[in-house]
């Protein structure tokens, strides 16, 4: 399969935003467990890993704005809709879970991994009904 | 949607990816579009009728009209 232009940047954005991801988490995590950030520092160095993923829900949306073929386009949209509706269905079945004491407590970020592994899904969902390339 | 858009594009003898190229779209697009598991948007269908130099009609199967 070939990939557009508007996929490319997409990639590379995608690439850029999981290393300042992964620096950032792991700067917190450094720097909680050694008890170097107090205070307001600690809000920013906590808050700092999630930047990169908003980021990547940003660059799906710049990837919808700057895909000029339709086709691939609304690939992407299928994608994203299954992730919404797998994650936010999780979420909403845990939540009732939780709140009845039947389950622990999950951190919500993992709402976002959810939602990543549901654009696996509607990639699995495409290629099984309108499929991509071949 | 039904076309004829492969029969259209061997009687050029082009590619899936000439005809991608000429559209400006991918070869997956062009793909889809000719197996009918896409529907081109208006604009695509008139900028392929207008490469072949056909109507529309002549392209594409209208839902209504197919048996």
């Amino acid at each position: 399969m070939t990939w557009s232009p508007a996929n490319r940047r997409y990639n590379f954005r995608v690439v850029i935003l999981s290393l300042f991801y992964a620096a950032f988490l792991l700067g917190a995590v450094y720097g909680f467990k050694h008890h170097l950030v107090t205070g307001p520092l600690a809000w920013v160095a906590a808050i700092l890993p999630a930047l990169p993923i908003i980021g990547i829900f940003a660059a799906i949306g710049l990837y919808l704005v700057e895909e000029q073929d339709e086709y691939l386009r609304m690939l992407m949209v299928r994608q994203t809709l299954w992730a919404s509706g797998f994650a936010l269905s999780i979420a909403t079945i845990w939540g009732f879970l939780e709140s009845f004491e039947l389950v622990g407590h999950v951190e919500s970020y993992y709402v976002a991994v959810l939602w990543f592994g549901g654009l696996g899904l509607g990639a699995c969902a495409n290629k099984l009904t309108i499929g991509r390339g071949s | 949607m039904n076309n004829r858009l492969k029969v259209l594009r061997a009687e050029r003898n082009w590619s899936q990816g000439d005809l991608a190229d000429k559209l400006e779209v991918s070869r997956q697009s062009v793909n889809a579009i000719e197996t009918g598991r896409y529907d081109p948007s208006l604009p695509l269908a008139f900028k392929i009728a207008e490469l072949f130099e056909l109507a529309i009609e002549d392209v594409f199967v209208s839902p209504s009209k197919e048996a």
